[in-house]
């Protein structure tokens, strides 16, 4: 079921199975038939753990999603309450406790804290008069799922916001106790490089738990070789730029969301001879996304052009295996396609899912497209994509940073979706290093005056992260950034990439550069870089027990953990992925996040509504 | 000395002589003396209540090295006993137990019921079940309480016996079936005793003479049971009371002073030992009868695998020989032991007679038994040259085999070691081989250090390799917890001891030493320890505790766990007044933003008060822009962003004149959906005052006039206004925002105004590929050219 977390270099399925054992044991913990009641922020991350069936099988009856008032009818013996910690869930959760006693009804009440149980939550249900209707509260330790063979997320939406705005850095104490069941599994990570405050705030945290759990030495011999980890806000500028590999394009259009893509149906529709049109499904379209679809492991990194190409490809390759059946003489020979027939027609279908979804990106992206039916409207689509990146191809490639730009005032004017026009601001002002007063005041006033004037805490907070910012020195030293780490390619290679700009087609991701040059030539080279982005970098040993030195086998590759800080994108884990594929770079990556983010995504999660907060 | 009966061999180890120093012998005492070779406690005269003159209590070492030694001024004692954990209960007569360690420091006390003080213990027990260490009583009014576990104490009443005045002629406390009882004799009646009922009992094939049963005794697996009657016959059975082992007459009518099981486990031939002022005797249960005349006042103390005799002038061990020591010592023995012990005595000696007895093992094919057989003896010796002895011959014939595996070797040797060390006088723990098997190293470790031994202890666990948080971090943390509470040295001077010897031990938590220090009353010293904690979360209860609130949160904010930050403020908010609590957390910016997200959720006047007090006007801001939003009214005090505030408010002002006049529904809006809606309404004039009132940029206007025109399709206004002025956002918009309309005539009119560089895509906008071609071909552009063909319908239809 979850076969494709082992076939990586690192098994990952470790991490889940041990996640798993430890929610049946919490289930066998209160027996008899359960009600689940979730916190809904909580379905999702745990759909990546465990399916219904686990929980059926655990005498798991009846699900409902936490809210206020009587909980709704279950004839069960338990009702397990599956939240995170926070002091407005149990307000909640005392009102449907208080509502059950009042019918008296003879049920046992459970509480499981996810990701950790809080004293601040027991006491708030303490004082709402209920701790003690509780027969079981206990935590459930889920900081890092295993996302794919080579991914891990918290999935924790508001980790950056938390970390970079509000200053609570109870996520990276989170990432620091993962990182330490992480290597309770797979091992001390003998190196510890990091760049930014966070990271060094992590590391200083996995240091002193270490020093803490001394004395239980671990004797697992070491997966990996080195833990990076990096601040988001070090790279500012990669989230902000559209994704162009394939699994980027997804994400940037549609949002994949636990792994999953919810589509618009209609290029879905099973096309039967004889009803054209008729009955066209209503209902999104929902997929699965990851590396156990074939297909979708082969193209999901793929710079977006050279996606129709593999499509075709593949296109070929199954339609020949099907006509392999005409070839079949033999009994043997008929009994063998049939046994592949089920392969076969999964991987049919997989590819005309994605041969679907290319179709879906390429009225949007591509200027190659042309239907005369619907010419207008579809090239003014995919006239604003292009448009869109050539501005932000300009700002990274360092031209007309210091003025207003026309494209963002049209776009103003326009009343294009704010979001968009806040990304490409901010990238405007990261790629200048800061925006000049005039030109921040004049962008401000064009967006409160637009869009409204309750957009100014938005404005507020981004500017507290540093996505905007005046210009503080006159000095940018954007382009040196650029220059030495290279951040531009002019002759990026789509369809053959021979370098990592190929995922946003010219440019190459900060972060990646950063990891790149750590494994080789190594930091030194860079200091100078190194100390023009924020926060500060490091290097620290862990000490291994004697034995558990790795003899290194001739050519043997070393793995590096990444672990991105607030935040890493699809296109970011592409590059990582080309790196580690590439075959004189001696090195493997794992990447872990607080969460898989586009620019959309992310800017959204720095945005203040007012309304939203009145009670 | 080996002592033969029928078919058993009883051994009898002098352990000790012992050290002590008693004047009076072990008369009139009361003796406790604990099993696995523990400590001793005396109460000289019990019964002595003047105040003049004073029960002497003593404590010793199994080898009689005096530990404590202080006058009773207590209450009198009934009796007393030792927990598994080196601690000496001192049961009085009022039902008061008193604690003490082993160096005679009072720890606590509690009451066996409050109805004791009136009724007065007659005896008591003091029992080990696998609950730890119990205390059951007989009371004046012949009731019975018990209590399994006196560190978790549950004091249980057990129902009356009925007919029972007085004390029972005699009574045992049992362990079976998970449950503790009392098993007890009333002249000839048994009865059993659990939590619920008294149940008459009787021992099968018990002879129906007898009157009375006068001592009864239990093993120490509580498996077997020993009744001593009073016509001088020793029944043996099964607790159970299923099954009978024997009966033996002793022809010695008057009660032993001490009956103990005497068994190792898993021995086929149990023995009970019977004790009277000047003998001793051991009854197996082959009806055989072995007498030891003793000189002085005896105690015996019944262990695992035997019986130890304490007098006052020396220890010894009674115990059946191990059936392997039978087989190798037994005269003229055959067994590969034996013959390989003889082999190896003969090699010593560079004799021939070496390869015969080898080649004779060998030949049967036993040479590893004899091996094993060796081992497994030394193991049961006491004596060291004897164990030596037999490794020698173990290790001797281990050579002859290829692949015979060293580990019980090597781990005998090991922990012979270990055994011989703390057998020492000096150290006064006369455990067997079984003993120590049967406690563990983690028990032995303890009790060296209950004590003091920290050196041996450290040592021993280093040799035995003992993983460092069951080893040498739990000595050094007892080693830790004792030296704080020494008094006669300073803070300073026992904080660097500490450190000195513990450093960064793993597994020694600081908060529990600092703990242990807090409780002795030195704060200072408590709070120099906590420094030395690694685990931050450990520091903060205790600081708490110690009101050190300040430093509690800056610990809480160093772990990084939010959520014990949370819990400190939570509580310096309840504890400080509102001022000092802000200035707390103005120097903890970590947990400022904390308490602000808090307040945030759960008390937004708070949040304003702190904005206020730190004179963050931004912030203030905010929450005023958050607060009007949330209850429609806009403030004025957001300095920051004074002038889109003033326009805000312009603006509101505007909507709400418009809103009254014309009912247009403004209020709310952004300026630039004020004037989309007033452009939609056809309110031109009110838009135009707007965009100028606001200094809205040219270009926004007119591309918002644009859109506005189109979408009303009012075709005429639109041409009008693109001649108004020369556009700002150029004419390729006007092309577009008719194409958008589908109305390609309007749109055509707007093309020839477009400049050069965008002929192309006006072209193409409104579906005149020629004209973008010729566009193109004007403008040389390869690539303009090259998007004109590739937007070019294939050739042949499709």
């Amino acid at each position: 079921m979850a076969a494709h977390l082992s076939y990586g270099r690192v098994n990952l399925n470790i991490l889940r199975e041990a996640a798993r054992k430890e929610l049946r044991e919490f289930l066998d913990k209160c027996a008899g038939s359960k009600a689940i009641v979730w916190d809904e922020y909580l379905t999702g991350p745990f759909g990546l753990i465990a399916q219904y069936s686990l929980l059926k099988e655990h005498e798991v009856e009846k699900m409902f999603t936490l809210k206020g008032g009587r909980l709704p009818a279950a004839d069960v013996k338990n009702i397990i309450f599956f939240v995170r910690p926070r002091l407005e869930l149990m307000d909640i959760i005392a009102e449907n406790v208080f509502s059950e006693d009042k019918m008296h009804s003879p049920r046992d009440f459970h509480i499981l804290f996810v990701p950790r149980r809080s004293m601040l939550c027991e006491q708030r249900l303490k004082e709402q008069g209920v701790l003690g209707s509780f027969t079981n509260i206990d935590e459930y330790i889920l900081d890092l799922i295993p996302y794919d063979g080579d991914l891990l997320s918290m999935e924790s939406e508001s980790a950056f916001r938390e970390c970079y705005l509000e200053n609570d850095q109870t996520s990276l104490y989170h990432t620091a106790k993962g990182l330490m069941t992480l290597q309770a599994l797979y091992g001390t990570i003998p190196q510890i490089y990091g760049k930014g405050e966070c990271a060094r705030h992590v590391a200083n945290m996995m240091l002193r738990m270490k020093r803490e759990f001394a004395g239980s030495q671990n004797q697992i011999l070491p997966v990996f070789d080195t833990l990076l980890l990096l601040d988001r806000n070090v790279d500012l500028l990669t989230p902000l730029a559209t994704q162009l590999t394939y699994e980027g394009l997804i994400d940037e259009i549609y949002g994949i969301t636990n792994g999953y893509v919810k589509l618009p149906p209609e290029k879905f529709a099973q096309k039967k001879q004889g009803e054209t049109g008729k009955d066209l499904p209503t209902e999104p379209k929902k997929l699965q996304l990851n590396s156990a679809e074939e297909l979708y492991a082969e193209i999901r990194d793929k710079n977006f052009n050279a996606v129709g190409a593999a499509l075709s490809k593949k296109a070929k390759i199954i339609s020949a295996a099907f006509e392999e059946r005409h070839n079949a003489k033999t009994v043997g020979e008929i009994k063998q396609f049939v046994s592949q027939l089920p392969h076969m027609q999964a991987a049919r279908s997989s590819l005309a899912n994605h041969t679907s979804i290319a179709e879906l990106i390429k009225d949007i992206t591509s200027l190659l497209y042309y239907n005369k039916t619907s010419c207008n409207s579809l090239v003014s689509a995919s006239e604003a994509f292009f448009d869109n990146l050539t501005v932000e191809q300009e700002f990274m490639t360092g031209v007309d940073t210091d003025k207003v730009n026309t494209y963002i005032e049209d776009c103003i004017a326009q009343k294009d979706p704010l979001i968009k026009i806040l990304r490409l601001v901010c990238m405007q002002s990261v790629c200048n290093n800061g925006l000049k007063q005039k030109v921040l005041d004049y962008y401000k006033r064009e967006i409160l005056q637009t869009y409204g004037y309750e957009h100014m805490l938005t404005l507020n907070n981004l500017e507290k992260t540093g996505l905007l910012k005046p210009q503080t020195s006159s000095r940018n030293n954007y382009p040196t950034i650029r220059k030495t780490l290279k951040l531009w390619m002019e002759d990026a290679n789509e369809q053959n990439p021979n370098d990592i700009s190929y995922v946003y087609s010219g440019y190459a991701p900060l972060s990646i550069r950063l990891t790149q040059v750590l494994a080789r030539p190594g930091w030194r080279s860079i200091e100078e870089v190194l100390k023009m982005l924020p926060g500060p970098h490091f290097e620290e040993r862990q000490q291994l027990p004697a034995g558990l030195h790795k003899k290194r086998q001739q050519g043997e590759n070393r793995t590096t953990l990444v672990f991105f800080l607030g935040g890493v994108t699809y296109a970011e884990i592409a590059a990582l992925r080309f790196l580690s594929q590439m075959e004189d770079s001696g090195m493997e990556y794992i990447i872990a996040t607080t969460k898989l983010i586009n620019g959309t995504s992310w800017i959204k999660s720095l945005m203040d509504r007012p309304e939203s907060q009145s009670p | 000395v080996h002592c033969h009966t029928a078919d058993q061999y009883t051994l009898k180890t002098e352990l000790y002589e012992m050290c002590w120093n008693l004047r009076d012998g072990l008369r009139d005492c009361l003796v406790a003396a604990a099993p696995y070779g523990g400590p001793i406690a005396l109460l000289r005269e019990p019964h002595r209540r003047s105040p003049s003159s004073r029960p002497q209590l003593e404590i010793y070492s199994a080898s009689g090295n005096s530990l404590a030694s202080f006058p009773w001024k207590s209450g009198p004692v009934v009796q007393l006993g030792w927990t598994v954990n080196d601690e000496l209960l001192c049961i009085q007569e009022d039902g008061t137990v008193l604690i003490y360690d082993l160096f005679g420091s009072f720890k606590r006390h509690f009451s066996m019921g409050q109805e004791v003080v009136q009724s007065q213990v007659l005896e008591a027990k003091v029992f080990h079940s696998p609950y730890g260490t119990g205390v059951a009583i007989v009371t004046g009014s012949s009731r019975f309480t018990l209590a399994t576990n006196i560190d978790d104490l549950k004091l249980r009443r057990l129902p009356e016996v009925p007919g029972l005045q007085g004390a029972p002629s005699c009574w045992a406390v049992l362990t079976q079936d998970r449950q503790t009882k009392v098993l007890l004799a009333n002249g000839a009646d048994l009865f059993i005793l659990d939590n619920t009922s008294c149940t008459a009992v009787s021992p099968p094939g018990l002879s129906p003479q007898v009157s009375s049963i006068v001592h009864m005794s239990v093993s120490f697996s509580y498996k077997y049971l020993a009744l001593f009657t009073d016509t001088g016959h020793l029944w043996t059975g099964s607790a159970h009371l299923q099954d009978k082992l024997s009966e033996v007459d002793t022809k010695i009518r008057n009660p032993p002073k001490q009956m103990v099981w005497c068994r190792r486990p898993k021995s086929q031939q149990p023995s009970v030992v019977l004790m009277w002022d000047r003998l001793l005797l051991v009854a197996g249960v082959c009806n055989d009868i072995i007498q030891f005349p003793v000189e002085e006042q005896c105690v015996c103390v019944g262990e695992l695998d035997g019986v130890r005799v304490v007098s006052s002038s020396r220890q010894e061990l009674l115990q059946e020989v191990p059936l392997v020591c039978q087989e190798i010592f037994k005269i003229a023995s055959m067994a590969p032991g034996a013959l390989l012990l003889e082999a190896h005595r003969e090699y010593e000696k560079c004799s021939q007679k070496a390869d015969e007895y080898l080649r004779e093992i060998k030949e049967q094919s036993m040479l590893g038994e004899a091996v094993r057989q060796c081992v497994e003896a030394a193991g049961h010796e006491y004596d060291i040259q004897t164990q030596k002895t037999l490794l020698r011959a173990a290790s001797f014939g281990k050579c002859f085999l290829t692949d015979f595996s060293p580990d019980s070797f090597v781990a005998t040797c090991r922990e012979l070691r270990v055994l011989n060390a703390v057998r020492e006088a000096g150290v006064g723990l006369p455990l067997t081989h079984s003993q120590f098997k049967q406690m563990t190293v983690q028990v032995l470790i303890d009790r060296l250090v209950y004590r003091q031994f920290y050196p041996l202890a450290i040592e021993i666990c280093r040799y035995l390799k003992t993983p460092d948080y069951q080893g040498v971090s739990r000595v050094l943390k007892h080693w830790a917890s004792c030296k704080v509470q020494q008094k006669d040295l300073s803070d300073e001077a026992i904080a660097r001891a500490v450190c000195l010897k513990v450093g960064d031990s793993a597994g020694v938590s600081y908060s529990h030493i600092a703990a242990k220090a807090y409780e002795c009353g030195r704060t200072e010293l408590a709070i120099k320890l906590l420094d030395y904690e690694a685990r931050s979360g450990e520091q903060v209860p205790l600081l708490l505790k110690m009101k050190r609130s300040q430093l509690a949160l800056s610990k809480a904010v160093e772990s990084g766990d939010t959520d014990l930050v949370y819990t400190v403020v939570t509580y310096l908010k309840n504890e400080m007044n509102r001022g000092d609590f802000f200035m707390t957390l103005r120097n903890q910016p970590v947990a400022l933003s904390l308490y602000r997200q808090f307040c945030k959720l759960q008390e937004q006047d708070t949040l304003k008060d702190l904005y206020n007090q730190d004179d963050d006007h931004q912030e203030l801001a905010n929450y005023y822009v958050t607060a009007s939003y949330r209850e429609k009214v806009h403030s004025k005090y957001c300095t920051v962003y004074y002038t889109a505030t003033e326009d805000e408010m312009r603006l509101l002002r505007f909507q709400r004149k418009l809103d009254d006049e014309k009912g247009a529904g403004l209020l709310g809006l952004s300026l630039q959906a004020t004037m989309e809606a007033l452009l939609a309404l056809g309110l031109h004039k009110q838009a135009e005052q707007l965009y100028r009132d606001f200094r809205v940029p040219d270009k926004r206007y007119w591309w918002l006039k644009l859109k506005s025109l189109a979408e009303k399709e009012e075709w005429e206004e639109l041409e009008k206004f693109s001649k108004s002025k020369k556009s700002p956002i150029g004419y390729l918009p006007f092309v577009e925002v008719c194409m958008k309309r589908h109305n390609k005539h309007e749109a055509k009119k707007y093309v020839s105004k477009v400049p050069p560089e965008q002929k192309v895509k006006a072209h193409l906008a409104v579906g005149d590929l020629e004209g973008a071609a010729d566009a193109a071909i004007e403008r040389r552009s390869e690539a303009e050219m090259g998007r004109c063909l590739l937007v070019a319908p294939p050739p042949t239809g499709c």
